[in-house]
């Protein structure tokens, strides 16, 4: 029995070695384009967030005439007045933002001046749009730096009047932020999990349906099920040799993680990770659960297809599982309970966020994790060797 | 020895099989004759176990199929319609796998691979990887692989389907060989004249069931006609009009 299981696994291991595409998938694909995809999405965010706290803005003010102190105190916080626009009323403003030529406009009323002389409250417009989240970061910039222009000159107005502006400000807030720089990066860093859950169901795709679909339709299977070995013993052998490809997909996709994430510069961000060797070695071995589980999940949906090109558009859908709960989580923003470590790829989802938090992962929820993870593979496995005892099997 | 008993198999509402009964001997090579679709291929599967028995009963060396059918694995060698050889992987190493399965020891098994690439005339594409095989050799070493476990009974599905004449006439020296061994090989073809240089006993079967049967002398007598391809039309009811 054992070894037969081991003769049908290191078959399929030797043979799908032999196969480019098995191999380019589950060492080049899975374990690089998480990490790769990171990086750039990392820094291109951290560029943005940068630039537009640093960089100076133009911006076009129309009727920027009608207050001259206004432009001039925008012009002090690094916001200087376009001079190369020919906008002229709110309409063509408007326009503009929609049509994308400009992302933020700022528009002040002809009666600025008397308005603010008369302290009956100036207008000024900003036109920008909402949906365009590039922007964002420049109107909030814009508007606060007038809300800012316009605090001072009602300072100055208590002032006058004898007043202290504290009167107007009854409460103070003061905030105080207590995530840690771990806890910050584990918001964009639990993208990571689901890379790594990609990677290792990844890593086993072409071996689930070149090893039940692809042998059926190269007509293998038939002599295969009439030799002496149990079907328990040709699934389990397949299943292992699906596994093993998964863990090798994770293997390498944890030690590029390792290589990548010091090119992240996390700091800007006022974040940190402590993902190091260590920390991938505990990370894998988190995982290890989960490729028998996605071996067997992936056996027993390739079992029921029955071509190569079903086997793997099922698959394809069959990847996206285990990113449901991940995406529940995010919603909820749930913490780590036992009750959770019950389900399989949130468990493992939020013990790989503790472990990037830097905090301690507790003994019960790695095992509650495990034996659920392994249970569930093993209830798959089983109706897999079930799903190959059917005559049916031979398609 | 093989034998079946009013054997019959039903997929879903269509019945492939109907009380179908023979027997095959050891030492003899068995014809199982009759057009496309007659049933033949349902015969040989249920025989390897891969399909079971709607009704009746078979065995092969006295074991029951439905009963056993991993022992009785142990005793067949199979070559399934379409050799189904593993493309990757060389003539040696897609045999090997299957003497590995059958639990043959390395050692042995080293040996035997020796002498079947030898015996099949297979040293030119032996270390080859099966992916670019002729259709006749990919029929060798499928014959290879149902031979390394050295089985006493042999089952065939149109072994010389897309074989060259040189290639069907050198199996059928070596079926001869291997029956002469003592094993009892059980072949089906569509092909008359294939299986009238070949079987000692035939089993003409039509519409999954049993036309006639016999060896080629007494199908002869009984139809009157010493043409076997003769037989083989009036056994399964003439010619479509």
């Amino acid at each position: 029995m054992m070894s037969a299981i081991l003769t049908v696994c290191r078959k399929e291991i030797f043979d799908n070695s032999r196969d480019r595409r098995t191999l380019l998938t589950s060492t080049l694909l899975g374990p690089l384009m998480g990490p790769l995809l990171l990086v750039v999405m990392f820094n291109v965010s951290i560029s943005r967030v940068t630039s537009s706290v640093d960089q100076p803005i133009d911006v076009p003010i129309i009727g920027a005439g009608y207050a001259d102190n206004l432009v001039a105190f925008l012009a002090s916080r690094g916001i200087s007045a376009s001079e190369e626009h020919d906008l002229a009323s709110i309409d063509e403003a408007i326009s503009a933002v929609r049509n994308g030529e400009e992302d933020v406009v700022v528009f002040v009323d002809e009666s600025f001046g008397e308005d603010l002389a008369s302290e009956t409250g100036a207008h000024v417009s900003l036109v920008y749009d909402e949906s365009d989240t590039a922007s964002d970061q420049r109107v909030g910039r814009i508007r606060g730096s007038i809300g800012a222009y316009s605090q001072q000159i009602g300072n100055l107005r208590l002032l006058a009047r004898g007043l202290d502006p504290a009167v107007v400000r009854p409460l103070i807030i003061d905030n105080f932020d207590v995530s840690t720089a771990e806890e910050r990066s584990s918001i964009l860093l639990g993208m990571l999990t689901y890379f790594l859950l990609f990677a290792t169901l990844i890593g086993g795709l072409y071996l689930a349906t070149d090893t039940t679909a692809g042998e059926r339709e190269r007509k293998s299977l038939e002599p295969l099920l009439a030799t002496p070995v149990p079907r328990s013993s040709l699934i389990l052998g397949k299943m292992g040799a699906t596994a093993a490809y998964m863990l090798l997909s994770l293997a390498l996709t944890l030690i590029c993680f390792t290589v990548a994430l010091p090119f992240m510069s996390l700091d800007e961000l006022g974040m940190s990770t402590s993902f190091n060797l260590v920390t991938a070695l505990i990370a894998f071995v988190v995982l290890v659960p989960y490729a028998p589980l996605g071996a067997a999940l992936m056996t027993v949906v390739a079992s029921f297809t029955k071509s190569y090109k079903e086997a793997q558009s099922y698959l394809g859908f069959v990847i996206l599982i285990p990113t449901l709960p991940l995406i529940v989580a995010a919603i909820l923003n749930v913490r780590p309970s036992l009750a959770l470590m019950a389900v399989p790829s949130l468990s493992q989802h939020l013990l790989i966020t503790n472990l990037i938090r830097a905090e301690p992962i507790e003994a019960p929820m790695l095992a509650v994790s495990f034996a659920t993870t392994l249970l569930l593979g093993a209830l798959l496995a089983y109706a897999a060797v079930r799903l190959y005892e059917r005559e049916r099997i031979l398609g | 020895m093989i034998q079946a008993d009013s054997l019959s198999k039903a997929f879903g509402k269509i019945a492939a099989l109907s009380e179908v009964g023979f027997r095959a001997r050891d030492g003899q090579i068995t014809g199982l004759l009759g057009p496309n679709g007659a049933g033949k291929s349902t015969c040989l599967r249920i025989l390897s176990t891969v399909l079971r028995p709607s009704h009746g009963t078979a065995s092969v060396g006295g074991i029951d199929v439905s009963h056993d059918p991993l022992a009785v694995r142990g005793i067949i060698g199979t070559l399934p319609h379409g050799a189904g050889l593993y493309p990757h992987l060389t003539a040696i190493e897609n045999i090997r796998y299957f003497g590995l399965l059958c639990g043959v020891d390395r050692a042995t098994l080293a040996r035997r691979i020796d002498r079947l690439i030898q015996r099949l005339d297979l040293g030119d594409v032996a270390d080859r990887k099966a992916g670019g095989f002729s259709q006749g050799e990919r029929t060798k070493v499928a014959l290879a692989r149902a031979l390394v476990h050295e089985p006493p009974h042999l089952l065939l599905d149109e072994p010389t389907n897309g074989l060259d004449v040189m290639a069907v006439r050198q199996l059928r020296k070596w079926l001869q060989e291997l029956a002469l061994e003592g094993r009892c090989i059980l072949i089906s073809s569509h092909v008359m004249q294939e299986i009238s240089a070949l079987a000692d006993d035939l089993v003409i079967i039509a519409h999954g069931r049993i036309a006639a049967k016999g060896t080629p002398m007494e199908l002869a007598d009984r139809f009157g006609n010493r043409d076997l391809e003769e037989i083989f039309v009036s056994a399964i009811g003439g010619e479509p009009s």
